[in-house]
């Protein structure tokens, strides 16, 4: 067993993550970036960051990852990265012609001091900027937070350096997803659509990390948010901020440099949460709620009514990002499943209380951890005392499905074993289908290769 | 788009056009989309498949997250190397020291897995807030009793390169710990594979049918115990050059144990190899059974491949590799299976590695250095590649512009070495080349013209 190593005897570790459930701040400023269209994202600090998080991202949207690095040296360890970012500016304009570069940040160029906002002014000083082109920035020290404080982050950078207020009313609403997939953001736009809202989705990674075979590389593929659409959010009726890890801090930025206002609401995974996000869209624009989407609606419940007896009770493992958990777990709740497992290697205070208060009478006892040591090492262990019916995680997890021999269902960051997740939403009602689809599969199936021969059922 | 940076005009040849003078050995220019990675990469890939050692990754989280098991180097026997452990630096000990979060972190390690050895990667934080990993290493090692090294691979301190030499350092600490009585004349160190998909089991099974002893590995289901009587072994036969020179050059200073330089990537070569180390020992009996089994083996892999060779026949293909020495066979590879090499470019080859490719390449054949996505791209279409041969960044690529692909790299899921390997490349490359779904590709319909937008 891949897993030998995990005793079931849980003692409190002093320092130390075996098996994370989280990545570092940079690779999450490099995909939010990705969402702005011809968008080169920057990472300053050693090669390796950028080739580790391009790696990683094609691995889960087996896509190019276009991304430059300042690549740092000894020399610009100790004397700063400002050389090396003045250089790499003036490269990437001239080699790469973005529209806008985007830097993050890393561990490095953190701790040496850098001190970005000083050395984009110089650039565009020294005219190493293009007219009409864009530099912004974000911090992303790898020691902080996670892979999501460091996308929340590359989005309040979008606020800071583009959202403008000029006094013009606009009849739009802004909406932020939360880290989700390509797949998600291409729904949330489509269910704005379809309610005849007009919206301003950021970032917007839709045609950029699920883009057509074409028989060429686009380098800047169709997809993104527009500048002129980025910096139009200043002007809008309103922001729906979708995950309070991913998107609060740039809602919250817009409403204090543009008064701007905004609803903070769970990313729409399951019905209750998508419920929200559509009343709350409605109530924004002042539209009704069309009848397809109420059609919708009724086609999800249809689901749940015609095989609930399959959810009832089991018991659900969960790991991932906070914002996805909290949706989740409200959703498993909904289905009368038991979440008796939750963990995410994110930190942040609100994440347990949130969670407790879906799960009050219902799993009272779940085991409900986050930040440091919440870990895979953890739940495997959690899970050995107390095992599961399902886990549901990103690939990492198929380490303790196969040992613990569990049904999987794969979602989150990142999933490099399995396709789907670029193309297929899990968000609104059309990813509360696809998630009933994945979770039902993945039970029947196990029902199916473990029932005596006198029980197998041809009708389920 | 400009098409080639500045710069980097003189890391681009064109046989037959331009006079010699290839650039490398280069910094990356700061702002290109290098494919490059660091000197902690470097160092993890070489240790990582040693099986039974600990891997503790000293910094914060990311560097340990993406390096989680990503490589397929199998192990016989134990499977720590494919766990994730990282002391997750926080903002306070960047501010007041990492050192006894390492030192809690290894102790907890030691005592719960018992590792035969530990290797802890210092990542570009810990050289720059000064942890002493040395000293932390040093009283862990005296107080466990087993070697715990470290590994200064500092991201910045140079390029993947300077990761290989620090990975030797480490090694070298560990041989020489264990006795060397038993061990036969015939012996040898393999050095530099990495048993991706097993591919050490197959070489060691010719060494074995030859009558050769194979000491350690290595790194290739690596063991510390055979790292640690490695200094016994009577040749050192190395591969990967790029990674493992500097260890067999130190073991050769040290130790007197001198070196050969092979590869076991096609038939050709893989003879070759089998060939030097019979030649090295000089046996008339064992270079009489190198010569069957590289006899019998040709002659089952020609027979093989006869299909594939014929429908491959013509087909160009691109080569972007990590290191130069991988793209030497990989051109002898391909020209068997009677295709051309329209691109071959490395992430870190030196002036004799691109002389060598130059002479060994038709005229009208594109080598670059230190390449990155929208040079290969504009390339490969240049040439109307049908291949492209790269790793992880390179795959998604090749894909977009409508090429077949094979992963010569981490990610290869089968066998690519020796007999059996080149059967399994020439299908691999088969299947991939002729695959149906190039026909629904647009550049085969409409013709794309430039390779980037």
């Amino acid at each position: 067993m891949l897993l030998r190593h995990t005793p079931s005897e849980i003692k409190e570790r002093k320092a130390l993550t075996i098996n994370p459930a989280k990545t570092c701040q940079p690779i999450g400023a490099m995909y939010a970036a990705l969402g702005i269209h011809g968008c080169l994202p920057h990472s300053h600090g050693s090669q390796g960051c950028c080739a580790y998080h391009r790696s990683t991202l094609t691995r889960h949207y087996k896509e190019p990852i276009m991304a430059a690095t300042s690549s740092f040296t000894e020399g610009a360890s100790v004397f700063g990265g400002q050389a090396n970012l003045l250089q790499a500016i003036n490269n990437m304009f001239t080699v790469y012609a973005p529209e806008v570069i985007a830097i993050h940040t890393t561990c490095l160029s953190e701790t040496i001091g850098d001190d970005i906002n000083q050395i984009i002014r110089k650039a565009y000083d020294d005219g190493k900027v293009p007219e009409g082109k864009h530099v912004i920035h974000c911090n992303t020290p790898s020691y902080v937070g996670s892979h999501v404080t460091g996308y929340a982050n590359m989005v309040a950078g979008m606020v800071k350096y583009f959202s403008e207020s000029t006094g013009r009313y606009r009849d739009q609403i802004n909406i932020i997803p939360g880290w989700v997939e390509p797949s998600d953001m291409r729904e949330i736009k489509r269910i704005a659509k379809e309610m005849g809202v007009k919206a301003v989705l950021f970032p917007d990674t839709s045609d950029v990390l699920d883009a057509p075979q074409r028989g060429k590389h686009m380098f800047y593929p169709e997809g993104g948010v527009t500048i002129p659409d980025l910096k139009s959010t200043g002007d809008s009726k309103l922001t729906i901020a979708l995950g309070p890890f991913g998107t609060e801090s740039a809602a919250a930025l817009l409403d204090s440099k543009c008064k701007v206002k905004y609803e903070l609401l769970d990313l729409p995974i399951g019905i209750s949460a998508t419920d929200r996000f559509i009343s709350g869209l409605s109530r924004a624009a002042c539209v009704e709620v069309p009848t397809s989407i109420t059609a919708e609606r009724g086609r999800a419940v249809d689901i749940i009514t015609d095989m609930q007896q399959y959810f009832y009770n089991k018991k659900v493992a969960l790991f991932g990002d906070p914002d996805q958990l909290t949706a989740l777990t409200e959703f498993l709740v909904d289905l009368e499943m038991k979440p008796i497992h939750i963990i995410s290697g994110t930190p942040g205070k609100q994440f347990e209380p949130r969670i407790r208060n879906i799960l009050k009478d219902k799993v009272p006892n779940a085991n409900v951890r986050n930040g440091a040591n919440a870990d895979l090492f953890l739940l495997h262990q959690l899970i050995k005392n107390e095992p599961v019916d399902l886990l549901i995680g990103n690939t990492y997890g198929k380490y303790i499905a196969r040992d613990e021999d569990i049904p999987f269902v794969r979602m989150g960051f990142p999933i490099m074993d399995r396709i789907g997740h670029s193309y297929f939403p899990t968000v609104g009602y059309a990813g509360v289908m696809r998630l009933l689809e994945i979770m039902l599969s993945a039970l029947l199936d196990r029902q199916d290769r473990d029932a005596p021969e006198e029980s197998f059922e041809l009708v389920m | 788009m400009v098409d080639v940076l500045a710069q980097r005009e003189r890391q681009v040849f064109r046989k037959g056009e331009d006079t010699f003078n290839i650039g490398c050995e280069r910094n990356s220019v700061a702002g290109s989309v290098s494919q490059r990675a660091c000197v902690f990469c470097g160092s993890r890939v070489v240790l990582y498949p040693i099986a039974d050692a600990l891997h503790l990754i000293h910094g914060p989280i990311g560097c340990a997250a993406y390096t989680w098991d990503i490589r397929g180097a199998l192990s016989s026997g134990p499977e720590l190397h494919r766990l994730s452990f990282s002391t997750d630096i926080q903002e306070n000990n960047v501010i007041y020291g990492g050192e006894k979060k390492l030192y809690n972190s290894l102790i907890e390690l030691i005592d719960t897995h018992h590792p035969k050895a530990a290797f802890v990667y210092a990542t570009c934080i810990v050289g720059i807030i000064g942890d002493d990993v040395d000293a932390v290493c040093k009283q862990v090692a005296g107080e466990k009793g087993i070697p715990v090294l470290p590994v200064h691979s500092e991201g910045f301190k140079g390029t993947k390169k300077d990761g290989y030499r620090a990975a030797c350092e480490a090694l070298l600490k560990i041989i020489g710990r264990v006795a060397t009585d038993k061990i036969s004349k015939f012996s040898i160190n393999i050095l530099g594979d990495f048993n991706i998909a097993g591919e050490t089991w197959v070489i060691r099974e010719y060494y074995r049918r030859i009558g050769v002893e194979v000491v350690s590995a290595i790194t290739g289901d690596g063991r510390v115990e055979d790292i640690g009587r490695s200094h016994g072994a009577s040749l050192n036969v190395v591969q990967c050059s790029g990674s493992m020179m500097y260890l067999a050059k130190q073991m050769k200073e040290k130790y007197g144990i001198p070196f050969i330089r092979v590869s076991y990537f096609g038939i050709e070569d893989t003879s070759e190899a089998l060939f030097a180390v019979a030649r090295f020992f000089n046996d008339v009996g064992l270079l009489e059974r190198t010569g069957l089994l590289v006899e019998s083996e040709v002659e089952r892999v020609n027979r093989r491949i006869r299909y594939y060779r014929e429908k491959l026949k013509g087909k160009k293909a691109a080569i972007y590799v990590g290191g130069a020495f991988k793209a030497f066979s990989l051109i002898k590879a391909l020209h068997l299976l009677g295709m051309e090499v329209a691109v071959v470019g490395s992430q870190t080859g030196n002036k004799d590695d691109y002389t060598r490719l130059k002479d060994m390449c038709l005229p009208g054949t594109i080598i670059v250095d230190d390449s990155n996505p929208v040079e290969l791209a504009n390339f490969s279409i240049e040439k109307e590649v049908d291949l492209f041969i790269g790793g992880v960044k390179e795959r998604p690529l090749a894909y977009k512009l409508g090429m077949g692909f094979c992963d010569h790299n981490h990610e290869r899921k089968q066998v690519l070495a020796g007999y059996e390997g080149m059967v399994n490349f020439a299908k691999e490359v088969y299947s991939s080349v002729m695959s149906p779904v190039w026909r629904f590709s647009p550049r085969k319909t409409v013709g794309a013209g430039n390779g980037v937008d």
